[in-house]
Parts: structure tokens; sequence; C-alpha cells
């Protein structure tokens, strides 16, 4: 599964390199992001691209698992 | 509650906003100023002593509001989070950068939309400055731009912003110790308690909907995404009905009153610096307050940045000034830019350029 690390990255970082990840991507993305307001946009972006997420929160950040 | 999953859901918190400010401009803020974050930093900051333009001197509640009004709803709602470490004193500079470009102007990009509505034709010139500013910090951004990673921190540590500005309310309201203009736009405000509970509301909804000017446009241009867009396109509606019911809409250049000016390159020049600027924080004033209230210290050195870039401004001679009447005479007076100011805003905007294009993201994320 491919990994984006975007925890403690400033707007619009954490949702760019969403993007650049989904980009071609055949297997499952999983983004890690730190703010609330991050997982809602990275769980929007996944929407609006016809894709499904599921979040977790871990100690500290959320863990956003895109397929 | 969120209020940012839905496009009519943040329309409805830009009119919240909006009736916010256009209440507090109607109760005695000034014309066309109404809820604008970086004159209200820049009178607060005069209230501390740190400038001394006795015309501009007074702690706003409003500033004070919301920060406090986004820890509170933040708190509330379990999205508090202390952090820090993502390059603070180029945030600090950045905060700085923001203030002297908004002062040029004469307003943050809130006011900028403000006095859109009121037809001020100046701050349409601005919108151009400001678009094309946060353009730039998207090619940045597109070029692999980064302040780098913020951590968690110990709780205290992202509270204590929220805590100093209750510090600096409760001087204002128990004390004679902080500095209170008797003329000009410092003197003209609107009721302590309304001006309070105007922040609070102004700052819980907009950490709710997210609001941010910078990023509305931002988001725009880097994936066509109109949601924060909606926002702002709510804020303007209201603003727009309310300066049209009261008489104050007047389509025009150089209208006294207003505190602009016409200098249509340095409007142009100005929002430029606090769009690109803004970009590189990752936000505008509002949402470096609103990011500070929730914890952000990094947003906190923002803030401050703000405060220490107000009193430059004018310790310094760096603000414009606004066309006004003339007492005596009762001609109009051109408002404009010093040269220290223009001086300033070229050298804020060879900084930005520095900045952003000697911080890069990690090679992997």
């Amino acid at each position: 599964m491919k990994e984006v690390d975007a925890r403690g990255l400033s707007c619009p970082e954490p949702l760019m390199l969403t993007a650049e990840a989904l980009k071609g991507a055949s297997e499952p993305v999983k983004v890690l992001v730190t703010e609330p307001h991050q997982k809602t946009n990275v769980e929007k972006y996944a929407k609006d691209h016809g894709k499904k997420s599921t979040a977790v929160e871990k100690d500290g950040y959320f863990e956003v698992v895109i397929e | 509650m969120n209020l940012s999953d839905s496009k009519k859901k943040l329309a409805l918190a830009g009119v919240v906003c909006g009736i916010v400010a256009a209440l507090l401009a109607y109760f005695g803020n000034p014309a066309n100023m109404a809820f604008c974050i970086a004159c209200f930093i820049r009178d607060t900051a005069g209230a501390l002593g740190m400038h001394q333009a006795e015309a501009v001197q007074y702690a706003r509640p409003e500033i004070i509001g919301l920060v406090l009004g986004s820890f509170l709803i933040s708190v509330a709602t379990k999205e508090y989070r202390s952090t820090a470490g993502s390059s603070p004193m180029i945030r600090f500079v950045l905060g700085m950068i923001i203030m002297i470009g908004a002062l040029v102007f004469l307003g943050c990009p809130l006011r900028m939309v403000i006095r859109m509505s009121a037809g001020d034709l100046n701050a349409w010139v601005a919108l151009i400055g400001f678009i094309l500013g946060i353009a730039t910090g998207v090619f940045a951004l597109k070029k692999g731009f980064s302040l780098g990673r913020a951590y968690i921190t110990n709780k205290e540590s992202g509270a204590v912003i929220s805590v100093i500005v209750l510090g600096i309310l409760i001087l204002a309201l128990f004390t004679t110790l902080l500095k209170s203009s008797e003329t000009g736009p410092g003197s003209m405000h609107a009721p302590v308690i309304l001006a309070l509970i105007g922040g609070l509301v102004f700052g819980a909804f907009a950490q709710k909907s997210r609001m941010c000017f910078a990023g509305s446009i931002r988001d725009i241009i880097l994936m066509k995404n109109f949601d924060l867009f909606c926002v702002i396109a709510g804020l303007f509606v209201v603003m727009l009905v309310f300066n049209v019911a009261t008489g104050r809409f007047v389509l025009a250049f150089d209208t006294p009153g207003i505190i602009a000016h016409s200098e249509h390159l340095w409007n142009i020049l100005g929002m430029y610096t606090v769009g690109f600027a803004a970009v590189l924080a990752g936000g505008c004033p509002l949402r470096q307050l609103i990011l500070a209230g929730q914890g952000s210290s990094d947003a906190a050195m923002t803030v401050v940045g703000m405060f220490v870039g107000a009193a430059l401004c004018h310790n310094l001679g760096l603000a414009a000034s606004g066309t006004a009447l003339d007492a005596k005479t009762q001609e109009v007076v051109a408002g404009a830019v010093p040269l220290n100011g223009k001086v300033a805003c070229i050298i804020c905007i060879i900084l930005l350029f520095v900045i952003a294009f000697t911080n890069k993201r990690e090679s992997k994320a």
C-alpha cells in the first residue's frame, strides 16, 4: 500500500501529496494527517474523485485509507 | 457540527459572519472596516503601546473574541491540537510581511472584500494583486515549497495565545493601562460586549467552516475547488445588501470616509504581498488567528509577527494614508503610500521570493 505521511504539514500540502499519490494508483493509498480538517479534506477529495475512504484516529493523528 | 462538508453550509457560515460584520459596522465600528483583521491587530498593537499613532489605538474585542471563539469551539468539538515546530521564525517574518502589505493597501483580505461590497473600486483593483500573489504562492507550492512539519507539543503550549488575549481583555475592561484613541478610527467602535460576542461567533464559525480568504482563491487555482469561495461569497452578499440598504454603497475611487487610497500600483502590490505571503503561511490573517486559537503555536508566531509588523508600519512611517475631507477647507485630500512604505513593500516581495524558493519539501513525504 502506498503511504503518504502528511503529518504536521500545512494546507494545502496534505491534499497536494494525496492527489499526487492517487494519480494512476492501482493500489490503496494510506494518508496520515494531524489536523481534523485535513482528514475531512482528504476524505472529501477521495469522494469527489469517486473513491472510498475510511479514517481511523490514531495516537495524535489520523490514518485515511483511500481505495 | 461540521460546516465544511457542503457548499450550502459553507455559504451559510459566510452569511452568519457577514451579519456579524454588518451589525458591528452598524453599531459603531469604522465604516467599511467592520471587521478588518489587519486594522484591528494594528489598533490592538497601539493599545499595548507598541506604536504611538494616537488615532489607531484600541484593544479590539473582535480580535480577542476570534482567538477565544476558535479555542473554545475547537476544545468543545475535540479539534484542539497543540502543535509547533514548522519554521516558526519564517512564519514570524511572514506575519510581519502580511501586515506591511496590508497597511500599504489599507486592509486585510477580509476588509478588501468588505470594501468591494461597498463599491470601493480601489479594492477591486487590489483584488488583481491579491489573485496574482496567490498564484505566485501556488507556483511555489507546485515547485515543492514547504515550511516543514509541525509536531504535537504539551497541551498548554497551544493555549498560550488564548491566555494572552484573555489577559488583554481583562486589562482593557478593568484597568486604564491600555491606550485608547479619542479621535480617529480607533475611537470608533461598537459596544465592547457586542464586539466580543461578535468576535466569538465569527471565530467559532470561521473555525468550523475553515474560512480563509487566501485559501479560497488558492483552492480554485490549485484544484478548481470552489468550497471555500462559497464562504467568501456568502459574506460578500450580506455586506453588499447591508451597504446598499443603509446607503453606504458608493461606486467610486477616492471616496472620503472609506479610509482607502487610489494609488493603483500600490494597491495591487500591497495585496500581491499579502496574497503571496498568506499562501506561504498556509492562510490569510483571519485564518492565522483561528489556527492560533485551535492550538497552532506556528500560526501564533505569524500573529505575533503581524503585531510587530503593525507597530513597525506606524513607527517607521510605512502605512498608507486614506483619502479624507479636510475639515477646514472641505477639500478632498487624496490618500497616498509614503516612500518608506513603497520601499518596504518591494523588500517584502523580494523576501517572499527568497522564502518561497529556498524552503523545499522533504523529497520523500
